[in-house]
């Protein structure tokens, strides 16, 4: 790709700096704008009667005593918002066979999930419609319930949804080479191991929250909305509220957390905008902690049967597994509930170099909260099915497991290529990565005092993983199917009259940093000083259109808008420079807020040219039609993804009296691409591990037989919290994507996708001299102990 | 008994009179009534410390504490204080100690409890005492970084 290159060696390039983030101070001193902090005149607030059950038919609702309550403004039944609201479908036609049922805000005869909403209260305090709610009697008969998703399968089982017959949502086999001759081979050592990956949940500090206000005067609906995808819920709330797209206005100010659990809809949501449509008047909503266990949406939950065949030498000849997994009763719109079992198929075994391998993936539906896309797709349970069987086989044929990563992993100078996966690669670093994160580690002097301490009865495991990561999606990911889901992002860069540039974009900001980068980026590419940069994002009212942030494009596809944007802004600049400086545009450049020949020398000031430009006109010639404003959208063309990759190692100690564990150390080398700020991807990293090791140790929803979630709080479901977290060691390896000017990828995955593969190697090579394996997350000392067989 | 209250407190210096439902938490008051929507709610059980903020001297979980329990109380929230967390604020900027910010308010009162009452730069000790304050973004490693840094910048 043919671009300005030299933007990185410029004596204005933020790029690669460590730089503050200009909007931290504001969050610092308490002057955040999340969305709970807005009051509106008039405004009212919503509260939802839940199911109480996991499976039955709404027989009748009694809403006499709660509409007699006081501050009571209106109750919304399911069947009442039947006729405002069209329903929702979560299929994409890309995922062939893919199935769900029609979906409404409320359940309307039948409900299917405990905590799904019934009725909506709408009352002029919270308090006020959670005392109405609990006025309200639904009668329910319970069904049986399809909770345990391998059963949900079984003919007996109870059906769902009756018109879809069973409860098979979707089913999808990957196959290359010729597995079975392979795993027949008579030189080959197999593995079979069956995984079994907890669900667990976002809980993202800021629960889901909304404010709708409704003017009808212009028919205009305006949601001030903790959410990551903007202008995808100003099609959402159109298309199902009936409202022309251009009457709707989304707004997402600061989010206070976010990791994919807020890019999806809602039926609270959905319901809150209706009420405020037929209400007239603001409306909030904002789930409370125990809402947010139930209804926020849940992801991993997958028992994974798999199978690896190694050769003598250490050479994977073959890799197959079977993936279950249960998703709730219905598909998530509009992503799907199939993205994270089909992202399991792409990305299992990926980063290896092996022709002969079978996947199949099963998405059942079931009586219990959905499933659906949480930060790392997928990534946990692939890499630890991966990772965790070639581990399994290098110690059965005597290898080191960093030895036998080498023998595999893809070389560094075969890119392009395309994985035993079907996943195109390109500019990816397997082996540079991995030996840097061995150099970081001292690899080998741990091995070293992990033996020397076994033999003191100290029980110390490494383990590594080798992973590749999902960033920058094509439209190919779902626009492709139909989705309302925008690929591609824009970037407005205008100048003002004082020499200050102001970003428009339309990816997000829900603390990555996002709004920072893309002042780094503005600014050096045209020439700023950072200070002079504002940046807008999260209004569909003022940004271009685009996707938001997700799977880790912010930067790589929203960044590079942005470059695009501030280099034709640049030479606009320069344009209307060469005519008041009578010099040739190629002979200026910006630098420092001036317009300066190529070796720097100062002409004049962005502040004089723009002030020209906007209040003399007159001084200008009558053919020069300046404009000090551009616009550049980018999509990710070649390739379906941009993948990056990453290798970490996790050293743990093992209490086996206690079955707990201790991260001792965790170490992650990434390859982002280019690195924009190297202390906001640090960040990113972090966040991530400690997110994966949430899910490898701690965090899991935990269901009853018949449906009920048995520990829906923050005092039951466990967080990381400080105590228990590492310090986390991270190195970079830098290999920009070709299929940008700017080169970067998402860095946002990689730390949950990986550390749990990470993690469950450590553990397991602690417990391997004790004769004892695991392979469940999350790795709970109940479940060591049982591994152990002491309990 | 009367469903509402009436209280008088100091925040941030400013005392206010109000009529408070009795079952209203001390957060709640603080968000709602009089505007202050720097500290945030995150569980409403005092488990994720999202709400901690000074009453009376101590660093309390604003959700466990009713409005009317804070009558002639002095509070203190994080839009009030000022020189006080100068450094601390700055070393959080520094070590990129926030991502979404919600946690922050909570988490800059618990740190400055631990700076204020003499912590050492003691990586294990700021985490223990830092171990009521969920954060989901950071990783919590660059937030012990800067309160080792003030404690390091004070002590020099």
């Amino acid at each position: 790709m043919s671009g300005p290159r030299t933007i990185f060696d410029k004596p204005n390039s933020y790029i690669g700096k460590p730089v503050d983030r200009p909007d931290a101070k504001r969050l610092l001193q308490g002057r955040g704008k999340f969305v709970d902090d807005i009051q509106l005149p008039r405004m009212v607030h919503a509260a939802f009667v839940r199911s109480p059950v996991a499976h039955g038919k709404v027989l009748s609702i009694d809403l006499d005593e709660a509409r007699e309550m006081p501050g009571v403004i209106a109750l919304y039944t399911g069947a009442d918002l039947a006729e405002h609201v069209e329903p929702y479908v979560g299929v994409l036609s890309h995922l062939a066979g893919l199935r769900s049922a029609p979906q409404m805000p409320l359940a309307v005869d039948a409900v299917r999930w405990t905590g799904e909403p019934v009725v909506m209260v709408v009352a002029t305090s919270r308090a006020l419609a959670e005392d109405a709610a609990a006025m309200i009697y639904v009668d329910i008969e319970e069904l049986p319930a399809a909770t345990d998703m391998e059963r949900a399968l079984e003919p007996d089982a109870p059906v769902i949804h009756a018109d879809l017959g069973n409860n098979l949502a979707w089913d999808r086999t990957v196959e290359a080479g010729d597995p079975d001759a392979a795993f027949a081979r008579d030189d080959v050592t197999v593995v079979e191991r069956t995984f079994r990956f907890g669900r667990h949940t976002g809980v993202t500090l800021e629960t889901r929250a909304s404010v709708v206000e409704y003017d009808p005067s212009e028919d205009l609906l305006t949601c001030h909305y903790s959410g990551q995808a903007p202008h995808m819920m100003q099609f959402i709330f159109a298309k199902h509220l009936g409202l022309p797209e251009e009457n709707v206005r989304v707004i997402s100010n600061d989010v206070g957390g976010s990791f994919g659990i807020k890019i999806h809809t809602y039926g609270d949501e959905i319901a809150t905008a209706a009420a405020a449509k037929l209400l007239g008047r603001p409306v909030k909503f904002v789930a409370d902690r125990l809402e947010s266990f139930l209804t926020d949406i849940h992801a991993r939950d997958h028992v994974v049967h798999g199978r690896i065949a190694v050769t003598g030498e250490g050479r994977i000849a073959a890799l197959a597994f079977d993936d279950v997994t249960g998703i709730g009763p219905y598909s998530m719109y509009p992503r799907t509930s199939a993205i994270e079992a089909n992202q399991i198929l792409n990305l299992t075994g990926a980063p290896y170099d092996f022709d002969n391998y079978r996947a199949n993936a099963k998405v059942v539906f079931q009586n219990k909260n959905l499933m659906c896309q949480y930060r790392a797709v997928g990534h946990p349970i692939a890499m630890a099915v991966a990772d965790g069987l070639l581990e399994e086989a290098a110690h059965q044929i005597g290898m080191d497991v960093v030895e036998i990563r080498r023998r595999n992993l893809i070389r560094d100078d075969a890119y392009p290529c395309t994985s035993a996966t079907g996943m195109k690669l390109d500019d990816l670093s397997h082996h540079k990565t991995l030996d840097t994160l061995i150099e970081t580690m001292g690899y080998d002097a741990r091995r070293a005092e992990q033996a020397e301490l076994r033999a003191q009865g100290v029980h110390r495991g490494i383990g590594l993983v080798s992973m590749i990561e999902v960033t920058n999606p094509s439209p190919m990911f779902y626009g492709i199917g139909g989705a309302p889901i925008a690929s591609q992002d824009g970037s407005t860069i205008r100048l003002d009259a004082g020499g200050a540039l102001h970003v428009s974009s339309s990816v997000t900001e829900q603390g990555q940093g996002t709004n920072t980068i893309l002042a780094q980026i503005a600014a050096g590419v045209f020439g700023v000083d950072m200070a002079r940069v504002k940046v807008t994002t999260g209004d569909t009212k003022t940004t271009p259109y685009g996707g938001g942030t997700w799977a880790s494009r912010g930067a790589g596809i929203g960044g590079e808008a942005t470059l695009q944007a501030a280099h034709a802004l640049k030479e606009q600049v320069l344009a209307v420079a060469g005519v008041i400086l009578q010099a040739k545009p190629e002979d200026l450049d910006i630098q420092d807020g001036h317009v300066t020949d190529t070796d720097g020398t100062q002409r004049i000031t962005l502040s004089d040219l723009a002030r020209t430009v906007y209040y003399r006109g007159n001084e200008l010639p009558s053919d020069l039609t300046p404009e000090l404003v551009a616009t550049r959208h980018y999509r990710v063309t070649d390739f379906p993804f941009v993948f990056t990759n990453a290798a970490m190692a996790a050293e743990v100690e093992l209490d086996i009296d206690t079955g707990f564990v201790k991260v001792l150390n965790f170490w992650a080398v990434e390859d982002c691409g280019r690195v924009i700020n190297p202390k906001l991807v640090d960040g990113q990293i972090r966040g991530g591990v400690v997110q994966g090791i949430g899910g490898a140790f701690y965090e899991e929803c935990i269901y009853s037989e018949d449906g009920q979630f048995e520990n829906a709080t923050m005092a039951d479901y466990l967080v990381p919290m400080a105590f228990e977290m590492p310090d986390i060691t991270i190195a970079h390896v830098e290999t920009p994507t070709k299929t940008s000017v700017l080169g970067a990828k998402g860095a946002g995955e990689a730390g949950t996708g990986g550390a749990p593969a990470a993690l469950m190697n450590a553990v397991n090579d602690a417990l391997r001299p004790l004769g004892a394996q695991i392979h469940q997350m999350p790795m709970t000392p109940e479940r060591i102990l049982k591994a152990l067989g002491t309990v | 008994m009367s469903d509402t209250a009436n209280i008088s407190v100091t925040v941030n210096g400013e005392t206010t009179a109000a009529a408070v439902p009795v079952r209203q938490n001390l957060v709640d008051f603080l968000r709602n009534t009089l505007g202050l929507t720097g500290s945030h709610v995150g569980c409403e059980h005092g488990v994720c410390g999202a709400c901690t903020l000074e009453v009376d001297g101590a660093m309390v979980r604003g959700c466990l504490m009713l409005a009317v329990q804070a009558d002639g109380a002095q509070i203190t929230t994080v839009e009030g204080y000022g020189d006080r967390a100068e450094a601390l604020r700055a070393a959080f900027v520094e070590h990129n100690a926030l991502q979404c910010g919600y946690c922050t308010p909570g988490m800059m009162a618990s740190a400055l409890e631990y700076v204020e009452a003499g912590g050492q730069a003691d990586r294990a000790a700021i985490r223990e005492h830092l171990s009521g304050n969920y954060c989901r973004c950071t990783g919590y490693q660059s937030i012990v970084d800067a309160v080792c840094d003030v404690i390091e910048g004070e002590s020099a």
